[in-house]
């Protein structure tokens, strides 16, 4: 176990090299949701009215989610670019745990997602998002929003290990990403859509998430009720939950893909 | 002497396609087996199983004394690979490649900073070692690669094609580098197409044709098989060719090999380099133009042709 640990940091380690290396890709992690922000406060926002609050503190906190979902992709790009390199194939040769490659890669990530959210609270703030809860909540937010997103990253990772070529991963990342952002409450009021589309809305994971992260930071508004539905009334526990079951359920099937990919 | 590699019967099938079909391979410690065959031969599938990348569908294969499939993760600790592609990471610099291969294999950090730079040095690569891989040239990176099978001073070796897509320059001098290598008395499997990359650097080498084993032996023992010497001939006219063939056909102690384009016959003969003088004797007589002619020992590649019927290339 703690060989498995040992050689998880060893990778991660060499992940966040990469990272360093490649500053285009960690650019466009953060420059994708600035310029999401901007558009969505200055262009929507101007159109948008939002009750009880401003259009920028109700979206910023989803916006945190869309920006980890989007940027759990680069996890499941980065490796099948390393599959399709044979460097797999050099761990697989190599006395490691199998496990190593998946946990330093998905930590190196979040990592990377701790930096493009710290870009985007300071955009955030400046735009006028305010942090209303105590700083224990507000950590507790940031906390909660990373966790989720290296349950997230576990999803991509076995996606892309079943893919296995670096241009259909993201294709269809793509196709997949898309419905999750959108039929969430990340952008809308999930109560004002069509009968089994809210349901998949008040269901979404997402959804739970962004709820969660609003409540932490205070972005709420008494006109704005939450819908009765339980994970959105309890969207801490829910946020919890959901990470848990993606990391029970994908960590051993990605961890399985991986042992048995040969690039 | 123990063997190194022992396989016996490896089958390995994708669907219909029979990958390997029945291998078997002895290596003793200390030698090295040349693993020769065309692509699509079974020689990357070989390796892969030996290397416990996949799993035999049936057979054993022990490496170092590990079953490929029971003690895999003992045997992954006594042997170093390096596939046909080098596995280096680009945004490393060969410093930190090397690394982090000696914390993989559990050297302990300083242990791998120093293994790290002795590699480094020994392999050339010194002065580019702190620059990221991303801006090395080919041969750098299997030079590179070749280091990182290394970094656990590993007693046995495997090497898949290792100077594939290199120029002929490069080429020599990593053979250079496994020459010396393999004279420190590791245990090395390599595969190759390059028939005189074998014939350079192995001590006995296994053709491989259709996932296994046709043929075994030293590249002297292999050459021998195929008979004695060649004459190599070219004509300088197309119209001369047939009538050249006609008159050398009694010579041809087997199927001559004939290259139409170029004019150029190759047949064994038995008479080595008597042989060769009543040939230019013959086809001066009838005054035909010889452009170029020779005698020469059966290369690999003749062992080939005559093992499989096939060309090579």
């Amino acid at each position: 176990m703690s060989t498995a640990l040992a050689d998880g940091l060893t990778i991660a380690k060499r992940n966040v090299i990469k990272i360093k290396r490649t500053p285009d890709l960690l650019g466009s992690v953060v420059t994708f949701p600035i310029v999401f922000v901007l558009m969505l406060v200055y262009v929507f926002g101007a159109m948008i009215e939002i009750p009880g609050m401003s259009y920028a503190e109700y979206m910023i906190p989803g916006i945190f989610v869309q920006t980890v979902v989007m940027s759990s992709q680069i996890t499941g790009y980065t490796l099948v670019l390393d599959l399709q390199k044979g460097i797999f194939d050099r761990f697989r040769t190599l006395p490691m745990a199998p496990s190593a490659v998946l946990t330093g890669q998905t930590l190196g990530d979040v990592l990377m997602n701790a930096a493009s959210i710290l870009v985007m609270s300071l955009m955030g703030l400046l735009v006028g998002w305010r942090i209303n809860g105590s700083p224990l909540e507000a950590i507790t937010a940031f906390a909660v929003l990373l966790f989720f997103a290296y349950a997230f990253s576990w999803v991509t990772a076995t996606v892309a290990l079943a893919l296995r070529t670096p241009e259909v991963f993201n294709n269809i990342a793509t196709i997949v990403t898309f419905p999750i952002m959108f039929l969430s409450n990340i952008f809308i009021d999930s109560s004002r859509l069509a009968g089994p589309l809210q349901a998949i809305a008040e269901w979404n994971p997402v959804s739970a998430v962004t709820q969660a992260l609003r409540e932490l930071f205070g972005n709420t508004s008494s006109a704005l009720p939450v819908p009765d539905v339980w994970p959105l009334q309890n969207p801490l526990l829910a946020t919890l939950g959901w990470s848990v079951v993606l990391l029970l359920v994908f960590v051993p099937l990605a961890t399985r893909l991986y042992k048995r990919s040969v690039s | 002497m123990a063997n190194a590699i022992e396989a016996t019967g490896l089958v390995k099938t994708y669907g219909k396609h029979t990958a390997l079909d029945g291998m078997d391979l002895v290596v003793p410690e200390g030698t090295v087996l040349g693993l020769l065959g065309p692509n699509g031969a079974g020689k990357t599938t070989t390796v892969r199983i030996l290397t416990t990348l996949i799993r035999p569908d049936s057979g054993q294969a022990r490496v170092a004394g590990y079953d490929v499939v029971r003690e895999a993760p003992k045997l992954r600790k006594v042997i170093g690979a390096s596939g046909q592609y080098a596995a280096v990471d680009d945004h490393l610099t060969g410093a930190e490649n090397l690394e982090m291969v000696g914390r993989l294999y559990h050297l302990g950090a300083r242990r791998s900073r120093q293994r790290a730079r002795e590699l480094l040095d020994r392999f050339d690569l010194a002065e580019a070692g702190d620059r990221p891989v991303k801006g090395y040239s080919g041969g750098m990176r299997r030079r590179l690669d070749l280091a990182a099978t290394l970094v656990a001073q590993p007693p046995v070796l495997f090497l898949d094609e290792p100077t594939t897509g290199l120029d002929p320059r490069a080429r020599i001098a990593l053979w250079d580098v496994i020459a010396e290598l393999v004279r420190g008395g590791t245990t090395l499997l390599l595969t190759t197409q390059y028939l005189e990359e074998a014939d350079r650097l192995a001590d006995s080498i296994a053709v491989v044709d259709h996932g296994k084993v046709i043929a075994r032996g030293t590249a002297d023992q292999l050459k021998d098989q195929v008979g004695g010497d060649r004459i190599e001939l070219s004509v300088t006219s197309g119209s001369d060719f047939e009538q050249a063939l006609r008159l050398l056909a009694p010579l041809s102690a087997g199927e001559p090999s004939l290259d139409r384009e170029a004019l150029r016959m190759t047949m064994p003969v038995t008479q080595g380099a008597a042989s060769l003088t009543t040939a230019l004797g013959k086809l001066a007589a009838d005054g035909i133009a010889v452009r170029d002619a020779g005698l020469r020992r059966p290369t690999l590649d003749d062992v080939f042709l005559t093992l499989t019927g096939e060309v090579t290339t």
